[in-house]
């Protein structure tokens, strides 16, 4: 057993050091899949959040209750319930989001963080903990996917939340809307991160995180 | 027929699963070190969608016409036991094509191009052999992209690349490149 750590770094560790999408490269399908617009971005982090920290709280309160031989089989079904709430409550409030989205909110089931989280923290952990957890690392795939977004929208069709930024002389960098730009986008973000944490390792102070963490944004 | 060969050809190509869809990305980012494994993966993958197809034709004009809610969860339940029923008839029938394939065969159940096939397959409205077409494309399509992938990355090994560019970053980047050139199979029907 590892020593208990205090509650609220269970919150903070999905945000920045166990980002995961970032760091722990989880649920890659839907961060490159749906953040062409931010709207759908936030849509679909509205749909993970809801089902991680739905699921969250239902393994861990019936933790003792599940046979570890069919855990796994049980997490799914936990998981596949939520999903199936999340996606029928975007097709009744919000149709025309829920249609751009497409499969790829049912694909929630099979996103690897979803499941990553039960396995190795909701059935280990109290209730309350997992429930930080969700949190966090829903703040986390939702930043994530904020800024891979944002960077798609502005650059591919010069806009923020449909709203125009550059003013009509700017040409749109189509690619970035496509797979393709998502693909760049991505690498792109992976390889800033990467550089400013060799950075910060080489400076090796305890203040160079939230420094970092600033330069990044 | 033409139809067939049209699906066939927009699932591997144009519309290619990883490529285009992000669909499996998991096994394209995690696997595609080396040529050989990429090729296993993608028959297994390959395999496991056509069967995939079959059986969610069998549930979408059978038993879920009852209850559509039930969609995700049957779906997913019956991936799972499909590839758990294909892992233990090849362990059975076939012990060396067992051991090629090795941990790839139940790392497929959460794989998202499977549940994507079902659900693509299910919101389009692909018939039988229309759904087998489009399994056995989407599942070429994802070996396409790993072997690619893998011949690229196995290339890599041999450059002289920047410390700080020698993680995920820079596949993905390669991807991205890809990607771009498989969107120039887009022209390849003038219906697509």
């Amino acid at each position: 057993m590892r020593k208990p750590t205090p509650p609220s770094q269970e919150l903070i560790k999905g945000i920045w050091r166990e980002n995961p999408v970032l760091v722990q490269l989880l649920g890659l399908c839907p961060t490159l899949a749906v953040t062409n617009t931010v709207k759908n971005s936030l849509a679909m982090s509205a749909a993970t959040t809801f089902v991680l920290i739905g699921s969250s709280l239902l393994v861990s309160s019936i933790k003792k209750l599940v046979p570890t031989e069919v855990r796994i089989s049980t997490y799914i079904l936990i998981i596949a319930t939520f999903v199936t709430i999340a996606d029928m409550v975007l097709e009744a409030t919000v149709p025309d989001v829920h249609k751009e989205l497409g499969a790829f909110v049912a694909l929630i089931v099979v996103n690897c963080i979803i499941l990553g989280r039960q396995e190795a923290f909701a059935s280990k952990n109290s209730v309350g903990r997992s429930l930080l957890d969700a949190v966090g690392m829903s703040i986390g795939f939702t930043a994530a996917l904020t800024v891979m977004g944002t960077v798609r929208e502005l650059l591919g069709a010069g806009t923020f939340l449909g709203h125009s930024v550059f003013g009509p002389h700017y040409e749109p960098w189509v690619i970035m809307v496509l797979p393709p730009g998502g693909f760049f986008t991505l690498g792109c973000l992976l390889l800033v991160f990467s550089w400013v944490k060799r950075r910060s390792a080489a400076r090796a102070t305890t203040t160079a995180a939230p420094v970092a963490a600033r330069e990044a944004a | 027929m033409g139809n067939l060969i049209w699906i066939f050809v927009s699932a591997a190509l144009v519309s290619n699963f990883t490529l285009a869809l992000f669909l499996g990305l998991c096994p394209f980012l995690g696997v595609s070190g080396k040529v050989e494994t990429g090729l296993r993966m993608g028959a297994a993958n390959i395999f496991v969608m056509v069967l995939t197809a079959l059986s969610v034709w069998v549930l979408n004009t059978f038993i879920l016409t009852a209850a559509p809610y039930l969609r995700i969860i049957a779906f997913i339940i019956v991936i799972a036991s499909l590839v758990q029923i294909v892992e233990m008839a090849i362990k059975k029938l076939s012990p060396a094509l067992f051991r090629a394939l090795g941990i790839y065969l139940p790392l497929i159940t959460t794989n998202c191009a499977i549940l994507g096939l079902a659900i693509f397959q299910t919101n389009r409205g692909y018939g039988l052999l229309e759904g087998l077409a489009f399994a056995l494309g989407g599942g070429v399509g994802l070996t396409i992209a790993l072997v690619l992938m893998a011949s690229i990355r196995e290339t890599l090994e041999l450059a002289d690349v920047p410390d700080f560019a020698q993680n995920m970053g820079l596949v993905l980047i390669l991807a991205g490149a890809l990607s771009l050139a498989f969107m120039g199979f887009a022209g390849l029907f003038s219906a697509a």
